[in-house]
């Protein structure tokens, strides 16, 4: 059954272009293994010795009697084989007479959206498998749709084991039609179905002679045919620049790969964000200057005028289509972390070059990826995919993932645990925010404080339930009122009985929550004012985020330190008896976390002062830190 | 020129090397003398050009390397001008620790794991740059870019993060740090393919001669020094010979080959049906101990 490996030659026409990247991916049983499996056989990808692994692991733990297993030389991970599940993405490489290949082979399990969305960012095609017993199943569409999602044009819809349909016709075109219904508003380049048997080697890499009816090509035949020739190539120049080369004060260079349209030495470019141009006077190579350098390119370009630029900035021909230069705009995201995303929470978000904060402020509805319908959602749990509306921290440089994969794609970083929590990809700009702020406001906040001779900022109390937030925070405004500071108070008590009486306690609300006040702060702040707010405030990365809505100076973090132990002792309200006792759930201290501030401007150890001691040393902080200005100030 | 698949996998692999010098406080680039060291070494050259790579050399020396190897690396070092720190675990040393009378698990766990870790360490290095690939042995068809190892040099598959795009994630918390392998995408025979169409200097072990072995276990084992002891009835006979990979002498296994030069090893590697690890005596120990020597931190 097995061929004699087929060799190609140094010279081979294989390396007359990159090698195609592509996803396989099918549901369990789909026979995915086995048709891998063959193509590298076939093509003397797998090492005797390894083999010879297999065989050895195939007697010991594998699940085919004795046989050879390929599952085991695929599942590379021991913990996964001894488990007999696959976890990640895998890749494999082998060449054809004619091409390279690079699979990408995901696993097919329901739950993991995950590793098929992170296979499919960097692939230009996708062979899904189906079981010719079974036809389309809703994780077919699963995986059809995520392809489709991450930008993938092309499709081969593998119809396999039809060795056990008795090679038919009838039931291969019935699945074919049916898929091609399903995949019709997909937006595919290409869709073609090949009747195959993987384990017979029908229709994969040449024809058995038991689909006399079908015509079309093998599997590996459209493979080695199919022309990928990316968009990027067309796309206007987009140039993120990733390293910034100063070997000496007569050389600048701006390092990085081009990542859509093309260059040439003496084109005019411009800085995206800033609108700073210049034309290229070399681009640079290790074995001599380039005339002309095109997408997927890793170049070094010096320009004929200083400009203030740096990595992250994104290179652009100015007389092209230019990209946009936002802080909001729409998304889809596929999640990947156990914990929930959380619409509110701020993540740093890595979009080409650029590492910036940003916040998902809408989540518009969850998709169902079987169904594609659209689900009510408040947060994002692994593996879902959502429509979102994101706001960053500053502009960011950016495209339609649809017009260009490299500059339309990011990922998601919680701030916390630095692990890759999302992907997304770029549906279109928003712009409303815009429209709505900037054009309206004559009188500045700078103007606004200098009339109420102030310099504005948020106090932010934090602390664990009955720390002693409110009464050293009641004690700071009364002193700062008579020293003719304009201030207002933002507390629990005053705020959910009001603007957030639609929250209770989750998780999920307790970031609303704190998003809320955070943005009437940020109000307040704009208004001039001194907003002093007393939250309980239990998660850093929403802390974080308030911090970043105002300026670096307006933002001071006090922690009120007291132990869970005193806090209970004094426990005014009863709360953390009833806690205790399973009558209030999620609070925080008891069934809840608190994440001790790491940085606070100020920490405030109320077991050891009184509360009039404490506010006492805020008001010198402050004082020393130049937020209270002198009294002949005042009527300047 | 090179062709457009070269051409393809250089600028990915130049592109992960700019990502490094931007990311990392420390980074360092561990440099084995073999030919995927050479291909790094080379492809650093041209990421930075015309700077200098921004950062050194760190060779972990066993003590029983051949001795064709580390005249080649001090040549390199002083031909390239390139900043080259070479580590060798004293302790293990002086404990007497070699792979013949310890064993090769032994040996590598202390001479090359270790000794790794106390290098990385000693130097506070952030971001570790190896030559390792996917193709070459199957823990390692899912290994990341960029690999994230935790303070304890560990590597735990379950917290590798996805890589999506070119959208590396390289943030690290104190004392974390980043084994980065921008030769991910390369199979054996595009190394060799590279070094041809590039010209790039190899240790000439790799090229076919007559070289004096013995034959154990159905193993080609080259008698470098006089510290190899031989059995009974051993003989060392002269066999044109030549190594797919490099490591220490005694426990890399030569093959019979009459591929002398470039062209004719670019051949072979291009028909081979035996994969390059195999001459590597130390991976065969157990079932699956590449993934444990990673796992405690080995490359």
């Amino acid at each position: 059954m097995l061929e004699g490996p087929i060799a190609a030659a140094p010279k081979s026409v294989a390396f007359d272009k990159p090698p195609l990247r592509f996803l396989t991916c099918g549901s369990v049983d789909d026979g995915k293994s086995t048709l891998i499996g063959r193509l590298l056989f076939d093509f003397a990808a797998i090492p005797e010795d390894q083999l010879a692994a297999v065989e050895k692991d195939s007697r010991r733990i594998g699940t085919t009697g004795g046989a050879l297993d390929l599952a085991l030389l695929l599942d590379g991970l021991e913990a996964e084989r001894q488990q007999g599940i696959t976890i990640d993405v895998a890749y494999r490489y082998f060449r054809t007479a004619t091409r390279a290949f690079i699979i990408a082979d995901t696993p097919g399990h329901e739950q993991y959206t995950r590793n098929m969305a992170t296979g499919a960012s960097n692939c230009d095609a996708a062979v899904l498998l189906v079981d010719a017993r079974k036809g389309v199943l809703p994780q077919t569409q699963r995986h059809a749709l995520i392809c489709a999602l991450l930008g993938i044009k092309h499709v081969v819809l593998a119809v396999n084991k039809l060795d056990l349909v008795d090679f038919s016709e009838e039931v291969f075109s019935a699945i074919a039609s049916r898929f091609a219904e399903f995949a019709k508003d997909l937006d595919l380049s290409s869709l073609v179905a090949i009747p195959i048997s993987a384990l017979i080697g029908e229709n994969v890499v040449e024809r058995r002679g038991n689909t006399p009816w079908y015509g079309g090509p093998t599997l590996l035949e459209r493979l080695e045919t199919l022309d990928v020739s990316p968009i990027a190539r067309d796309a206007p120049f987009r140039f993120p620049i990733q390293w910034v080369n100063r070997p000496h004060s007569d050389f600048r260079g701006f390092a990085g790969t081009i990542a859509s349209g093309a260059i040439r030495r003496g084109d005019r470019i411009a800085v995206a964000s800033s609108g700073q141009n210049s034309k290229v006077e070399r681009i640079v190579a290790f074995d001599g200057d380039l005339a002309q350098a095109e997408a997927g390119t890793a170049v070094t370009l010096t320009l004929a005028d200083e400009i203030d630029a740096a990595r992250g900035d994104v290179f652009i021909r100015p007389e092209q289509k230019p990209p946009y230069v936002l802080d909001q705009f729409s998304a889809f995201v596929v999640w990947m972390s156990e914990d929930h995303l959380l619409p509110g929470r701020s993540y740093l978000m890595r979009i080409g070059n650029q590492f910036v904060p940003a916040a998902v402020t809408s989540l518009r509805y969850k998709l169902d990826v079987e169904t594609r319908e659209h689900i009510a959602a408040r947060q994002l749990e692994l593996n879902e995919i959502g429509d979102c509306h994101l706001s960053t921290s500053a502009p960011v440089t950016f495209d339609c993932y649809a017009d260009n994969r490299p500059t339309g794609g990011f990922i998601l970083i919680d701030r916390l645990t630095n692990a890759t929590v999302g992907a997304g990809m770029i549906t279109h700009p928003l712009s409303r925010a815009e429209n709505v702020h900037r054009q309206f406001l004559s009188v500045t906040k700078e103007e606004r404080a200098r009339l109420n001779a102030q310099k504005p900022a948020i106090l932010w109390f934090t602390g664990l339930p009955s720390a002693g937030k409110s009464t050293i925070a009641n004690l700071v405004e009364k002193a700062l009122h008579r020293s003719g500071v304009h201030t207002y108070m933002l507390d629990g008590d005053n705020v959910r009985l009001g603007l957030n009486r639609d929250l209770g306690f989750t998780e999920a609300d307790r970031v609303e929550n704190i998003r809320r006040v955070g943005e009437v702060a940020k109000l307040f702040v704009d208004a001039g004012l001194t907003v002093l707010c007393s939250f309980i405030s239990p998660f850093a990365a929403e802390r974080r985020m308030i911090r970043t809505l105002v300026a670096g100076n307006e933002f001071i973090e006090i922690y009120v330190q007291a132990s869970v132990e005193t806090c209970a002792r004094r426990d005014p309200k009863g709360l953390y008896r009833r806690a205790r006792s399973g009558e209030i759930r999620n609070f925080t201290g008891v069934d809840s976390p608190y994440e001790v501030p790491e940085a606070p401007e100020l920490r405030l150890d109320t077991e050891g002062s009184t509360p009039q001691e404490l506010a006492d040393k805020v008001l010198a902080w402050l004082k020393q830190h130049g937020y209270l200005q002198a009294p002949q100030d005042k009527s300047a | 020129m090179i062709d457009p698949h070269l051409r393809w996998l250089e600028a990915e692999s130049i592109h992960v090397f700019r990502e490094i010098a931007a990311e990392f406080h420390h980074p360092v680039l561990l440099y084995s003398i073999g030919k995927d060291s050479s291909v790094l070494l080379h492809l650093a050259r041209k990421a930075f050009f015309p700077s200098p790579p921004p950062f050194p050399l760190l060779h972990v020396d066993t003590t029983w390397k051949f001795k064709e190897m580390i005249a080649f690396r001090d040549r390199v070092a002083s031909e390239l001008g390139v900043n080259l720190v070479v580590h060798v675990n004293q302790e293990g040393l002086a404990q007497g620790i070699d792979p013949i009378a310890s064993g090769s698990a032994v040996h590598t766990r202390v001479m090359k794991t270790e000794a790794l870790r106390q290098a990385l360490e000693k130097h506070s290095f952030d971001a570790a740059i190896g030559g390792a690939r996917r193709d070459e042995e199957r823990s390692r068809a899912k290994e990341r870019i960029f690999s994230f190892r935790s303070a304890a040099h560990a590597w735990d598959p379950r917290a590798q993060r996805p890589e999506l795009w070119r959208l590396f994630n390289t943030r690290l918390k104190r004392g974390e740090s980043m084994r980065v392998f921008p030769l991910s995408n390369w199979t054996e025979g595009d190394v060799w393919r590279y070094i041809l169409a590039e010209r790039i200097p190899v240790v000439p072990l790799y090229f076919a001669k007559q070289r004096p072995v013995v034959e154990r276990d159905g193993m080609l084992i080259m008698v470098d020094d006089e510290r190899l002891p031989l059995l009974a009835g051993e003989v060392p006979q002269m066999r044109s010979v030549r190594f797919r990979t490099l490591g220490c002498y005694p426990l890399t296994a030569a093959i019979e080959s009459m591929a002398a030069t470039l062209e004719q090893v670019v051949d072979e590697t291009l028909r081979a049906t035996r994969s390059e690890r195999q001459g590597r005596l130390i991976d065969s120990d157990e079932a699956a101990s590449m993934e444990r020597k990673k796992r405690e931190g080995y490359f």
